[in-house]
């Protein structure tokens, strides 16, 4: 473990001369060497525009970038590279069914309905406020339903059957909490959305940096994520969809390398998956991620997720002997990622933040882009640390020290 | 301790907020909140001959926003709308002691946009 450190960098840092001890891994993640190479190489030695020129430079780009579309097909399970697209990140890919695949289902009264759960990221919640608000009349309103989460930070399944109907246009759901860490279950909740001929995106954003994803087992028709969180560049992310469901959908955005002919009265689409790329893409960014998963998978998703099961257990069992500390979510490593929101009684989790940070200890606190499910808790804010392959217990150790710090200033 | 951020002065006003509270029939009242942290405070002001002849705050908030107001009602009691009006940032980080690092700025200035937005309401309605 000590040598996987020594590719990352930024982990030598000195934070108000402490060790940088990085806790914040459910925001971003760190980059190992590997990937910040592979990025400063394509620009250093390949940088050209991709699918035009033929000379050397377009080629390799071009190479480069089909061949990160290739690895991260490979990475999720996906039958084939076309069915993966490059969008900025799992936002994006979100917005993108929302407007080409959920809003032409919406024109017709049948399907009227959206079922997301009380756990979504604001990324798979204000795509659908947004949607709502364009495609309501007075006359036909689009109902936004809510699998909802129990006290213990687990979704209630048994509403599942009632929740998903002939109406429902698509099922919208988080595979992983970005604040409970909550692992949700997939395939049970496609089973009863399939049976009623109801499709289902799944928001991977928290689990595929994780764990080992594979559309096939999961079963579900669209999958998101974004490469920041899984080691890879800011501004890459991944739609998956299903080839038939990819084929029947307009496109997104219009612009160049999207169409296979224009003319001044109109255009002709591209094939899959270029219908859905529209400009230059983020080449560097698509390369840099293909680095990422090259990563992941040589340390294997098996042992990053087992060694997040040890983190977290580790972590759940010293946090919960402090007194007065309350953690929102199932609190067994078995379900749950490395992600722990938590309170402590009468320090505010900004005050707590601050107090870590001069200790090196990079913790979130806010809302954590889930306003409405912190609330739910009954809270303004939380604080939250969230672990990665590159965290160690004696960092764990160095949070605890600074939690106890904090109980101490605000005594 | 090490922690400048936190210093006695700031703990003080957090464990024990001065003007904190509620007035039965303020003549002017603002609230605000920051939606990023969930902080959120109110300004109970009583205006009389243009001068502060009492205020409250109220909210829930962290120990650098809830200080800060605390502090800041204290200068504000008393004086002239006039001269309230000259009240900037720089005032709120000089009771503080410190200048909070960028992402608690808006932490420490909350209860001043607050009682800002209460002058507005008082100016409108002169």
């Amino acid at each position: 473990m000590r040598k996987l450190r020594n590719d990352f960098p930024i982990l030598k840092r000195k934070i108000h001369g402490k060790s940088l001890v990085y806790l914040d891994n459910a925001a971003t993640t760190q980059k190992p060497r590997q990937v910040i190479d592979a990025v400063s190489r394509y620009y250093a030695q390949t940088n050209a525009n991709i699918h035009r020129g033929i000379h050397t430079l377009a080629e390799e780009a071009t190479e480069a970038y089909e061949g990160a579309r290739k690895k991260i097909a490979d990475f999720i399970g996906a039958k084939d590279p076309a069915e993966i697209i490059f969008v900025r990140n799992a936002t994006e890919g979100i917005n993108l069914v929302a407007r080409s695949f959920v809003a032409p289902r919406l024109l017709f009264e049948r399907s009227r309905e959206l079922l997301l759960t009380e756990m979504e990221h604001h990324s798979n919640l204000v795509p659908w406020h947004v949607l709502q608000s364009k495609v309501e009349s007075p006359k036909s309103k689009v109902l936004l339903k809510f699998i909802p989460v129990k006290k213990n930070g687990t979704l209630d399944y048994s509403k599942l059957d009632t929740l998903i109907t002939k109406k429902t246009a698509l099922v919208s759901v988080t595979h992983a909490s970005n604040v409970l860490g909550t692992i949700n279950n997939i395939p049970r909740i496609v089973k009863a959305a399939h049976a009623k001929g109801v499709p289902v995106l799944v928001d991977a954003a928290q689990s595929a940096p994780h764990m080992p994803i594979d559309v096939q087992k999961l079963g579900c028709d669209f999958l998101v994520l974004s490469g920041h969180k899984m080691l890879g560049p800011t501004g890459i992310g991944v739609l998956w969809g299903r080839r038939e469901l990819l084929e029947a959908m307009p496109p997104f955005l219009g612009g160049g390398d999207m169409i296979r002919s224009v003319r001044y009265d109109g255009f002709e689409p591209n094939d899959l998956p270029w219908k859905f790329e529209a400009g230059t893409p983020n080449i560097a960014g698509a390369i840099g991620l293909g680095a990422a998963v090259d990563y992941l998978q040589k340390i294997s998703m098996q042992n990053i997720r087992a060694h997040e099961m040890v983190l977290t257990k580790y972590a759940l069992k010293n946090m919960q002997k402090i007194s007065g500390l309350t953690i929102y979510g199932p609190q067994d490593s078995k379900k749950q990622t490395g992600v722990i929101s938590f309170n402590l009684h009468g320090i505010h989790a900004h005050d707590l933040a601050s107090i870590c940070d001069r200790e090196g200890v990079a913790i979130r606190s806010g809302h954590h882009c889930a306003e409405p499910l912190v609330r739910k808790f009954g809270q303004n804010a939380m604080a939250r640390v969230s672990f990665y392959l590159y965290n160690t217990k004696k960092e764990i150790d160095i949070f605890i020290d600074a939690l106890k710090k904090a109980k101490e200033i605000f005594k | 301790m090490s922690d400048s951020l936190y210093r006695e002065q700031i703990l003080e006003h957090w464990r024990t907020p001065q003007n904190f509270g509620k007035l039965v029939h303020p003549t002017h009242e603002a609230f605000e909140n920051n939606p990023l942290c969930g902080d959120e405070i109110g300004i109970h002001l009583n205006v009389n001959n243009h001068v502060v002849g009492d205020i409250r705050f109220y909210g829930v908030g962290c120990a650098i926003s809830m200080a800060a107001t605390s502090m800041l009602t204290e200068i504000i009691l008393g004086k002239k709308i006039e001269e309230l009006k000259k009240i900037k940032k720089e005032d709120v980080f000089n009771l503080l002691g410190v200048m909070p690092s960028p992402s608690r700025v808006k932490c420490a200035l909350l209860g001043l946009s607050t009682f800002k937005k209460a002058l507005q309401i008082f100016e409108q309605t002169e």
